[in-house]
């Protein structure tokens, strides 16, 4: 079983190793390549094991739970590992056509690697403090990449991406303390049980908050987001679409499972503050996008926006709305990466991100239109796209338990999250270019384009795929959502003959 | 290259799009007609080759397919397909046939065949074509999903397709500002909508216990005496209501006029628009029969019909005449929906048709014009008659049934109106002079747009008018005759289409009128001799009577700018709102999310936790107080200096008192541990500091009180609760157990380092690769030249 667990965590790390010592040559490229394929093998592996054999577990070191570090996976573990494998494969490719050799010999590829390994970790830990030591190297490595190539923008972002994330790292240590000297215990599945033996249970809300508090900068909830719009449209384009992609999903994974697996004993408390930061998150997320005129910047704060749906799911706590969460979360992270990375192709052939600079885009580059609306109209939820599914979900569960504000909140971002993709069609797509140039993708030299163009067509097809098939997708949420509601098989899969 | 010129009336899209891209070689001015367009087949950018009309094939097949059902639909059957698609959530792909999806089944694809024809020959060579017709097949494919569908998400998403779709087709011509503002505009005013609409259907499938449309439909009963039955109906309604253009949503229409004539033919009068109509129809078993939906359809469709009516006698520009004049037969349809009588549901279904053919035949007649003379102006225009006499005569044809004159099939569906309106349950004198007023002003709108421009004297036209090319003309002309043919032979229909929709509305085909051309002398037929009367007046009037009201409209309110002020505010309010929350000053950003950090905090100890019992606490001993005072001191130093390096060993003393609480506790390695790397940190960041200036002095701003405030504020919330912690009772499985297998199990005599490489020897890797990777972000940080920090 530890090796189903341990592979997908490894993989990355000796591949980063390779591509530093293959830093200066061409092949560090290609062992990023190279190694990002195997961790996608090795975590389909590890899905193909969890869906035969459910929850899986290994003890780093052969010490039993509580006591060692266990990794596990569960339905939700293994699925979010193999989206960050997707993910990180798709860019890696992205990245031969993007990286500059400069970057390279900085060390891109490692620190990219080291990056995959972190978030990996993160889904993969049973242990609430190995999961703050995934924190940090997700952080360091995050941040190493976001200041690579060092334009004044770039530091300028990378200090409050930075700051802001330290606060919430002590808070989530900070947290970690109080919640051992109440329990004794750090195993997740250990702390599920030892949770309900404290007698002081108002106190265990308290750190709940904490931890809200603490996850919820990272999953970059309102009020507390401010590091990633400010971040997210300096570096790489490669680099803000795995960011994009996962590094918020880990804050959002972090706070499912400590609000469905620890912290469940005050749900009306906790889950209706969450209901509302929810709500909150969305709207002014939408807002801002419909405010900003750059191409990153109105997909930086659409993030914000759909973490706020993916907590409604977790907020409203019923088998469904967590069946939608679980939808949104592997949905977004596969179409918000692909529109970054689609973000970066209009930069290099139409010059900018700026979109009062750029234009053209729909007539002499029709492919690239295509590619865009796909994973656009879906971000809007239009059927029948994967967006679609994951927001039907989410409105029908609340309109299950007639939570009427929330689902009407949910219908009207969509609405302003149309209005503000168009935005981007209506003006960097439809209208002619400014400087009257025709943006032409086969501008680009052709090892480049394939490089540019494959992870983004493959990603489309998933959102397709996830679309017209959506099926089998939602019967694997709901299967995931069980095991969330009942950790029964995690607890004991994990404490073996210690569980009651 | 040139940019397309932006006319608001008159321009002729056709042109424009030449312009830009066809025709390499002008010869003369002439060379702008579509004659020589049509017989330019085969000359490079011209012509869209001879694939150019393969998509006709798809509805022709479509039409003669759906031919096929019309044997088992008049017999009474209903045909039902379906298809697993989500069952976890009760959405399967099912499909409905019976005489209401069928009716429009027909109209589809049967006027999506002649469009296509139509198309291939207006938008001969444009570079564009072959998008064109992907949106447009595309578009007619999701339409027919939509009549088709007999499950409430399968509906909505053939729903929203068409929505996709149509913003695509709107804002075809791309480069022209305006096409795309009024692509936006539909696709944001049906978008929301369709959201509306959503959230009607889930909440009718939740209180039907099913999303199958025809399960539905039986329950009628059920569902109307539902308590959410009212939020219900608002919902489908509305998004009925913004597709269908009903008042006040009515605006996004006429500008949808902006896309290719082919476009507004068929999305704008036959199909798209009727989408709405269609779904009030489909529900009509399910939703209707209340007060509330009968006040609602009657109220809101008479005031688009009449509104619609008055508006399109303002306009010059015969395309947008004819926008207005489907908002009338949209809110004439949507009026007799409201009813569930027999010859209430009879007329909407036979002006369903009747609407169809006639005004999707003067839009393509309306595209002849432009093609032929280079402009649509009302007032331009006249003395085509003889230079275009097949566009004339289709033209007369249509606007005859238009106008409801006999023996056309417009005839009939006045009457049958004026019949249902009389028996209205609502208020019979209201309803019938809606209807009126709608139909009189039809009339005199008939003979602006298909007797002005060619029986009547005119000015001279931007290009020399020709007759259009056959392709273009096969449409209008078999569409208009059609209307002629059901009009004489009403039977035609009869028993293929209107009964079976009829009943498919109400339950029994019993319930079906006769169409006949003569049903004695009765009250319709005096209503219809005044309709010709009063329309006749109208038309003489005409042109005076349009100054009127161009005066009146430029002082009434404008929707359009209207919807220019939403989006403004919104623009508005998402600015303010980002200025003042993402500042982009770090030290705002830190602040709130402290400030998050106590209220949250403070707000949850105060509502779920009692003051820590303070009596069990140990009282400090002076060497403790002593390094408390040590730590205050060097935090307050901290604070208030404004030397860097001051600063920096003010923090050092700190942290060398918590050393000096491990040591007092009985953790000596920890201690040396802290104090080693308190000692690298003081000495690392006061080189790196040495040269830098000091700190700023602070200015009149000096937010710091506030922030101190604050930071008393979390240090007193965070030593609440650690107190309360504190008084728990400890846990010490984690280390007896490290206790007793530290040795004999993992053979390390201390305990640390053996939970540092053994136990947890995770965490130790992690924590390795976070400081391998600070070195390498620092060394890339470092190797970055000035030039490239530009």
């Amino acid at each position: 079983m530890s090796w189903y667990l341990s592979l997908p965590l490894a993989i990355p790390f000796i591949t980063a190793i390779f591509a530093f010592f293959a830093r200066k040559s061409v092949y560090g490229k290609w062992i990023s390549v190279i190694g990002s394929g195997a961790s996608l093998l090795a975590s389909a592996a590890l899905m193909y094991v969890v869906l035969q054999e459910g929850v899986i577990a290994g003890q780093m070191g052969n010490w039993p739970a509580p006591f060692g570090i266990t990794l596990v996976a569960d339905l939700l573990s293994a699925v979010m590992v193999v989206i960050t494998a997707i993910t990180g494969f798709a860019v890696a490719i992205y990245c031969m056509g993007e990286i500059t050799e400069r970057m390279e010999y900085l060390g891109y590829h490692a620190l990219f690697q080291v990056l995959l390994a972190g978030v990996t970790g993160a889904f993969l830990t049973g242990d609430l403090f190995n999961l703050y030591v995934w924190f940090e190297v997700m952080l360091i490595s995050s941040f190493g990449l976001l200041i690579l190539g060092g334009r004044k923008e770039q530091i300028d972002g990378g200090i409050k991406y930075v700051t802001l994330n330290l606060i919430s790292t002590i808070l989530f240590l900070s947290g970690i303390g109080l919640i051992y000297g109440m329990t004794g215990t750090l195993n997740l599945a250990d702390l599920s049980l030892a949770v309900e033996r404290v007698e002081n249970q108002g106190l265990l809300t308290v750190v709940a908050v904490m931890f809200m508090i603490a996850f919820g900068v990272k999953a970059a909830l309102f009020p507390l987001f401010f590091w990633l719009p400010a971040a997210y449209h300096t570096p790489a384009f490669s680099v803000s679409a795995v960011f994009a992609g996962l590094l918020t999903k880990v804050g959002v994974y972090a706070l499912i499972r400590m609000f469905t697996l620890v912290f469940d004993h005050d749900v009306q408390f906790t889950h209706t503050l969450l209901l509302w930061v929810a709500a909150f998150t969305m709207i002014v997320g939408v807002l801002g996008a419909a405010a900003q005129s750059d191409f990153r910047k109105i997909l930086s704060f659409h993030i914000v926006s759909q973490i706020g749906y993916m907590i409604m799911g977790l907020a409203l706590s019923t088998k469904f709305a967590l069946v939608g969460a679980v939808f949104y979360l592997v949905h977004h992270i596969i179409v918000k990466a692909n529109l970054f990375l689609i973000a970066g192709v209009a930069n290099r052939i139409a010059g900018s991100t700026e979109l009062s600079r750029i234009g053209g885009l729909y007539k002499s580059a029709p492919l690239l239109g295509i590619l865009f609306l796909i994973p656009a109209f879906s971000l809007a939820g239009f059927p029948p796209l994967s967006g679609f599914w994951a927001k039907y979900i989410l409105v029908a569960a609340a309109i299950e338990i007639e939570a009427w504000v929330i689902a009407g909140i949910a219908l009207l971002v969509g609405l302003l999250t149309i209005y503000s993709m168009t935005k981007i069609w209506g003006q960097a797509f439809w209208p002619a270019h400014p400087d009257g140039i025709e943006p032409k993708l086969s501008h680009m030299p052709k090892f480049q384009r394939w490089c540019y163009l494959l992870p983004i067509a493959g990603l489309a097809t998933l959102t397709i795929i996830i679309g017209l098939f959506p099926e089998p997708f939602v019967t694997f949420a709901e299967r995931a959502a069980d095991q969330l509601l009942d950790p029964t098989e995690y607890v004991t899969t994990v404490l073996g003959e210690r569980a009651p | 290259m040139a940019q397309a010129p932006d006319r608001s009336t008159g321009a002729l899209d056709y042109l424009v799009v030449r312009k830009i891209y066809g025709n390499k070689a002008p010869q003369s001015g002439s060379d702008e007609t579509g004659d020589k367009m049509a017989q330019a087949t085969g000359d490079g950018p011209k012509s869209n080759g001879i694939l150019g009309p393969v998509p006709v094939l798809i509805p022709l097949a479509i039409f003669i397919w759906s031919l096929s059902f019309i044997g088992p639909v008049s017999n009474g059957e209903v045909v039902r397909l379906s298809y697993d698609w989500v069952p976890s959530l009760g959405i399967s792909l099912s499909f409905l046939i019976d005489g209401l999806s069928l009716t429009f089944t027909l109209l589809i694809s049967g006027i999506g065949a002649l469009v296509m024809l139509y198309s291939n020959t207006y938008l001969a060579g444009h570079p564009q074509y072959g998008r064109f017709m992907l949106y447009l097949t595309s578009f007619m494919l999701a339409m027919l999903g939509l009549v088709l569908a007999d499950n409430l998400i399968s509906l909505f998403v053939f729903w929203e397709l068409t929505t996709i779709t149509s913003y695509l087709l709107i804002g075809f011509d791309n480069e022209s500002a305006k096409s795309r503002r009024s692509a936006l505009q539909a696709l944001l005013l049906t978008g929301a909508g369709a959201l509306a609409l959503l959230a009607g259907l889930i909440i009718l499938g939740v209180a039907a216990g099913t999303f199958e449309i025809s399960e539905i439909l039986a329950k009628g009963d059920e569902i109307r005496a539902h308590a959410l039955y009212l939020p219900i109906l608002i919902l489908v309604l509305a998004g009925a209501f913004t597709k269908s253009a009903q008042f006040p949503f009515h605006f996004w229409l006429p500008n949808a006029m902006a896309a290719p004539t082919p476009v507004s033919a068929f999305l704008h009068s036959a199909t798209m628009v009727k989408a709405g109509v269609y779904l009030m129809a489909r529900l009509h078993p399910a939703l209707s029969g209340t007060d509330v939906w009968m006040w609602t359809l009657t109220i809101f469709g008479a005031v688009t019909a009449v509104f619609a009516s008055v508006l399109a006698f303002r306009q010059t520009d015969l395309k947008q005449v004819l926008a207005y004049t489907t908002l009338m037969a949209l809110g004439t349809l949507t009026l007799f929906l409201a009813f569930d009588s027999g010859y209430a549901i009879t007329a909407f279904t036979t002006f369903l048709i009747t609407h169809s053919l006639y005004k999707a035949a003067l839009f393509l007649m309306v595209g002849c014009i432009d093609h032929g003379t280079g402009t649509r102006e009302a007032d331009i225009l006249g003395g085509l008659g003889r230079i275009m006499p097949f566009t004339a005569a289709a033209a007369a044809l249509a606007a005859l049934s238009m106008a409801g004159i006999p023996p056309f099939i417009g005839f009939i569906a006045k009457e049958l109106m004026y019949a249902g309106a009389v028996e209205a349950a609502t208020s019979p004198v209201f309803v019938a002079s809606m209807a009126l007023a709608a139909n009189a002003l039809m009339f005199a709108v008939a003979g602006i747009v298909a007797f002005k421009p060619f029986w009547r004297p005119g000015q001279p036209t931007p290009v020399e008018p020709h007759e259009a090319p056959w392709p273009m003309l096969a449409g209008p002309i078999i569409l208009a005759v059609l209307g002629l043919i059901v009009g004489i032979a009403p039977g035609l229909i009869q028993g293929t289409l209107v009964t079976p929709t009829v009943a498919a509305l109400l339950g029994s085909a019993d319930e079906a009128k006769e169409l006949k051309l003569w049903a004695g002398v009765n009250l319709p037929l005096f209503l219809s001799l005044g309709t010709f009367a009063i329309g006749f007046v109208l038309y003489v009037f005409h042109q005076p009577l349009r100054r009127t009201l161009a005066a009146i409209d430029a002082r009434a309110p404008n929707f359009d700018r209207g919807w220019d002020r939403v989006l403004d505010g919104l623009k508005a309010l998402a600015e303010f709102q980002t200025r003042l929350i993402q500042s982009g000053v770090l030290r705002r950003y830190i602040f709130i999310t402290f400030a998050t950090l106590f209220a949250a905090i403070g707000t949850t100890l105060y509502l779920r936790t009692d003051l820590p019992d303070l009596e069990g606490i140990e009282v400090l001993a002076p060497k403790q107080w002593a390094v408390v005072a040590l730590i205050i001191a060097g935090t307050i130093s901290v604070v208030l200096t404004r030397s860097r390096i001051t600063a920096i060993a003010a923090l050092g003393v700190v942290g060398i008192a918590v050393a000096l609480i491990f040591i007092m506790y009985g953790a000596p390695d920890v201690a040396i541990t802290q104090l080693l790397v308190e000692t690298l940190v003081v000495v690392l960041v006061a080189i790196a500091m040495l040269s830098l200036p000091f700190l700023d002095k602070p200015g009149r701003h000096d937010h710091r009180p506030l922030d101190a405030v604050l930071a008393l504020g979390v240090g007193t919330v965070t030593t609440i609760t650690m107190l309360l912690v504190l008084q728990q009772p400890i846990d010490l499985r984690l280390t007896e157990y490290f206790e007793q297998t530290s040795w004999p199990e993992a053979f390390g005599r201390n305990i640390v380092n053996v939970i540092l490489v053994d136990f947890r020897a995770l965490d130790t890797f992690g924590e390795i690769a976070v400081v391998v990777v600070a070195a390498l972000s620092a060394y890339a940080l470092l190797r970055t030249t000035a030039k490239e920090a530009q």
